[in-house]
């Protein structure tokens, strides 16, 4: 162990090392900070204003269809007095219109679902993966991985081919004389669930797979040699001391899953509703970007509790790394 | 003549009164927020001294010689190194070199590079270069391991290659943390008088931070017992084991025996200790004064165990076996005394057979000699 | 140790990768049908992936892709290991709450909601959209996730290195390009892989971000996806599942191949 623990603890909270206070005094190192923040004030943060912004003022039939709302013509005090102008309409209109509550709760319900149902699907195969020997859990880690790396768009497609009506699903179901019609199975919640879990298992499995593989074997067989039986043991030791695992993969699921687009547009069809789809439809087919600009709004409000825990749960995870 | 311990030495430099310090730490603080890592410290060593500095984890040795390297800035007070004040001068600049705890060796450099790293930077001409890097493999031993990266080798080459390369610079002073602390129990022993030949070999002055007090012992001509941040004492090892000024010193090198005591009565040779519990202590040294409260101190195998009461013996207390464990050089015994206090004694098995043996619950006395114990401010 | 390396878990694993392969394997397989019919078999042919390189609305989008790819990777991986350093290295400076938070937000940010956002900014600023900002686009929402790769290596570097370098005369952006570089040097290759494959695979919000002009592969593959399946967008499909597999394949065996000989190596210094 380090001799200096105690200090090596303590030190971080001054400012740093004095050798990197002597290179943060030149200019170099300052941009190591400065120029990734820039970046992200101004290509991340600053569009979120101007979402904001913009989702106050009003449709006009112009290119761009908005009111301008960053008219810098008049200076910094000309930007501030357009806050004048601003009107709540268009948060008005989405409350009025039930398309748009229905849209928020299927999207929360539909990623709610597909997020337990991944869960399902995804803890067995961590389970398997984290007790496989040890000589072949780098490959099938590996193999969780792959198709990550393959095109989300590429994958949600080849789902097309199997689950329309005359696809390779329906053949086989009716060569084999389980039923007598195609299922429709295509253009149904069914089929975004099944695009969902499929899309973002990895996501599931690796956090998963990487709390399970960090767990000590020896614990579960304290609890048996204490009269613990299995399926106890799992849901007593295994299962809380995978929680972390579990809440991270649910997080990673479930936050995107929300304002997923590509899934149901191409798995849903017409008759299904989540609050992507919409915005893209009231961004590229009405036109209306301060509307599509308020859903963008509401949809990041709903979002920021599960960003927020997120982002506690990732910095837990590094303290604990270090 | 007399002496502590069964070491004469020669080289004493700290008993000089003319002999210059090369490093002095003059009232050295460092604090990390409200943690006081190092406080108020004062120290010199002096040039070739191979001093270590002992300590607990946490206590701040680390930290004293990360501001020597330079990586870490004191808050308050200065560090000279002959003559110099190191204050602001960074540690790629100071002319200390420093061997790792974790050899940080750089993994991508093979192990000549590694050690012509520190001469590349120097800007020493190629040639120079090749011929003190084969001096330095040719030094630990390992011209065969040139072309080799970090982690085809073993742990002791590894140690050796960051032996090599914190000297290849020839630093003023090698500064060493826990440089063993990462072998195994045998190899750290045969590496122990690999780095005190070394140290002669070179005439450098090396400075190493240690928990192990055996291996302090051995390496170093002074030690300096550390606790929070302070010194507790500076001396040669002979000293810090048979004259520990304080009762941390006394408990944190080897095994003690304490006895809590007042002083019953002076005379110009002797000094008689009354324990807490009644028991009657005689001893040749010890300054306090008629009445202070005291601690005698005695180390186990300064302690006779024996079943019947020694005719010669100035001090001697009765009790009762309690524990025995046999160590096959030694034999260590606790004996509880009548008044309830347990006493630790080792005896060496200097014999295959023993005329007096004893088992749990014998009875048996303790006896010691007037000089073999010290007295300790409470 | 294994105890429990039971059938259970045998056959959940065999399940679960045949549902994560089967419609990608389907998906290969129907790319070589004859039959214009994505799901009828008409037997073997290449003629799709004839056509497919006659197609030249398909190889200009491969093109621009590409090229959106490689300037964005790289320009994301000099910007999000700068960023994992200051997030690393700089434990107090002004804003380090917003910036981490900067980081960590778009790694979960559905993809409209920033190619919505990315979009309004270029509007609002007035600039034309067309590659550049879709080259812009991509470098803002991938560097994060090179922060967040290149963090994690960072965190377990051991700063003695550094020092070491230091101690033995190194300046300290000497150091860094000596020494921290080449030690992180794998944790940033992976960076960069992932805001290239990343790139490759963005639809969403290279759709809000780019303009006429600047069609990447996913966007054009989405349009003709709308009008119906066709076996030549599986061909197109095939060949890129083909081309990013290779190179995980590659990478991942040269890792481990790096890995046996460090272990073979680690062994036989033990021994001698």
């Amino acid at each position: 162990m380090s001799n200096t623990a105690v200090a090596d603890a303590a030190a971080p909270s001054t400012a740093a090392n004095p050798f990197l206070t002597r290179l943060g005094a030149g200019f170099v190192s300052r941009l190591v900070i400065i120029v990734p923040y820039l970046w992200l004030l101004f290509f991340f943060l600053v569009p979120f204003v101007i979402v904001f912004k913009i989702s106050l003022s009003q449709t006009a039939i112009a290119m761009p269809p908005y009111t301008p709302v960053l008219d810098f013509r008049d200076g910094v005090s000309g930007f501030f007095a357009g806050f004048r102008d601003l009107n709540f309409d268009n948060y008005v209109w989405l409350t009025q219109d039930a398309l748009y509550f229905k849209a928020y709760l299927t999207s929360v319900v539909i990623a709610a679902i597909s997020t337990g149902l991944t869960l399902l699907v995804g803890y067995p195969i961590a389970y398997g993966m984290a007790r496989a020997p040890a000589t072949i859990r780098p490959t099938l880690l590996m193999l969780v991985i792959l198709p990550f790396w393959t095109s989300f768009l590429i994958r949600v497609y080849a789902w097309i081919g199997i689950l329309k009506p005359e696809g390779l699903l329906n053949q086989l179901l009716l060569s084999l004389h389980i039923i007598n019609q195609p299922l429709v199975i295509l253009n149904t919640y069914t089929a975004i669930f099944i695009g969902i879990v499929y899309s973002y298992l990895p996501f599931m499995v690796l956090p998963l797979y990487s709390s399970l593989e960090k767990m000590d074997y020896s614990l579960i067989e304290a609890a048996k040699d204490l009269g613990c039986p299995p399926t106890a043991a799992f849901w007593k030791i295994t299962f809380p001391l995978s929680l972390p695992g579990v809440i991270a993969g649910c997080l990673l699921v479930f936050i995107p899953a929300v304002g997923e687009f590509v899934i149901p547009d191409l798995l849903g069809g017409s008759q299904t509703l989540m609050i992507g789809k919409t915005l893209w439809n009231e961004f590229f087919a009405n036109r209306d970007w301060p509307v599509s600009s308020a859903v963008a709004v509401i949809l990041l409000l709903l979002l920021i509790v599960p960003i927020v825990l997120f982002q506690h749960a990732q910095a837990r995870a590094q303290e604990q790394d270090k | 003549m007399k002496s502590l311990g069964s070491i004469r030495r020669d080289f004493a430099p700290w008993n000089d009164p003319k002999a210059k310090p090369y490093i002095q730490f003059d009232g050295v603080t460092k604090r990390f927020g409200d943690f006081t890592a190092v406080n108020n410290l004062s120290l010199t060593i002096f040039e070739r001294e191979f001093f270590a500095l002992l300590g607990a984890s946490g206590c701040g040795k680390s930290t004293l010689l990360r501001m020597l390297a330079g990586f870490e800035e004191p808050t308050a007070g200065r560090i000279l190194l002959d003559g110099q004040d190191l204050r602001g001068i960074p540690p790629y600049r100071r002319p200390v070199n420093m061997m790792f705890q974790s050899y940080a060796l750089f993994p991508h450099m093979t192990v000549e590079n590694n050690i012509a790293f520190g001469l590349k930077q120097e800007g020493m001409p190629k040639p120079d270069i090749e011929k003190r890097v084969a001096d330095m493999l040719k030094l630990v031993k390992l011209e065969q391991f040139a072309k080799r990266k970090p982690h085809q080798l073993s742990g002791g080459q590894r140690q050796r290659v960051a032996l090599a390369r914190s000297v290849a610079k020839r630093p003023k002073v090698l500064l060493l943390d826990e440089p063993l602390g990462a072998l195994d129990k045998k190899l750290r022993e045969e590496t122990q008088f690999e780095l005190m030949d070394l140290q002669q070999e070179l005439g450098l002055t090396f400075v190493v931070v240690t928990h192990d007090q055996e291996e302090a012992m051995t390496m170093a001509d002074r030690i300096a017992i550390m606790d929070k941040g302070e010194v507790m004492q500076v001396a040669t090892p002979a000293e810090v084991y048979e004259a520990p000024t304080s009762r941390f010193v006394a408990h944190f090198v080897g095994n003690v025996n304490m006895f809590e005591g007042k002083v019953a009565e002076r005379t110009d040779k002797a000094t008689r200790i009354t324990g807490a519990t009644g028991a009657q202590i005689v001893v040749e040294n010890g300054a306090a004064a008629t009445g202070a409260d005291i601690i005698f101190a005695i180390r186990p195998e300064k302690i006779r165990v024996s079943s019947k009461k020694p005719a010669d013996a100035v001090n001697a207390l009765e009790g009762e076996v309690y524990d025995i464990a046999y160590l096959g050089d030694m034999t260590v015994y606790h004996v509880r005394l009548d008044d309830g206090q347990i006493v630790r004694a080792s005896a060496l098995n200097a014999a295959r057979v023993t005329e007096d043996p004893l088992t749990w619950n014998d009875r048996a006395w303790v006896s010691f000699r007037p000089d073999a114990g010290v007295v300790l401010a409470r | 140790m294994n105890a429990t390396w039971s059938r259970f878990n045998i056959t959940s694993i065999t399940l679960g990768f045949a549902f994560l392969y089967l419609p990608i394997v389907l998906l290969v397989v129907f790319s070589f049908n004859e039959s214009k019919l994505v799901t009828v078999w008409g037997g073997f042919s290449t003629k799709w992936y004839v056509s497919l390189f006659h197609n030249q609305g398909l190889m200009d989008a491969a093109w621009v892709t590409i090229r959106v790819g490689l300037i964005s990777a790289t320009v994301a991986t000099v910007l999000g290991t700068m960023g994992a350093l200051a997030l690393t290295r700089y434990t107090r400076f002004r804003g380090r709450v917003l910036f981490s938070g900067m980081i960590f937000a778009p790694l979960v940010m559905p993809d409209v909601i920033t190619g919505l956002s990315l979009l309004l900014l270029f509007v609002a600023i007035g600039m034309d959209r067309g590659m550049t900002t879709v080259i812009l686009a991509h470098i803002t929402f991938t560097m994060c996730f090179v922060a967040v790769v290149v963090q994690s290596r960072l965190v377990s570097f051991d700063r003695s290195l550094e020092e070491a370098a230091m101690d033995l005369g190194a300046p300290p952006v000497k150091t860094f390009f000596q020494i921290t570089l080449p030690v992180i040097l794998p944790a940033i290759v992976s960076g960069w892989m992932l805001a290239f494959t990343l790139s490759l695979d963005d639809l969403v919000i290279a759709s809000f971000a780019s303009g006429p002009g600047a069609t990447t592969l996913p966007m054009k593959i989405y349009s003709q996806v709308r009008l119906g399946v066709t076996p030549e967008i599986n061909a197109a499909c095939t060949l890129l599942i083909a081309i990013v597999t290779v190179g995980v394949i590659i990478a991942s065996v040269a890792n481990k191949r790096r890995e046996v000989q460090r272990q073979l190596d680690e062994r036989a210094a033990q021994r001698g």
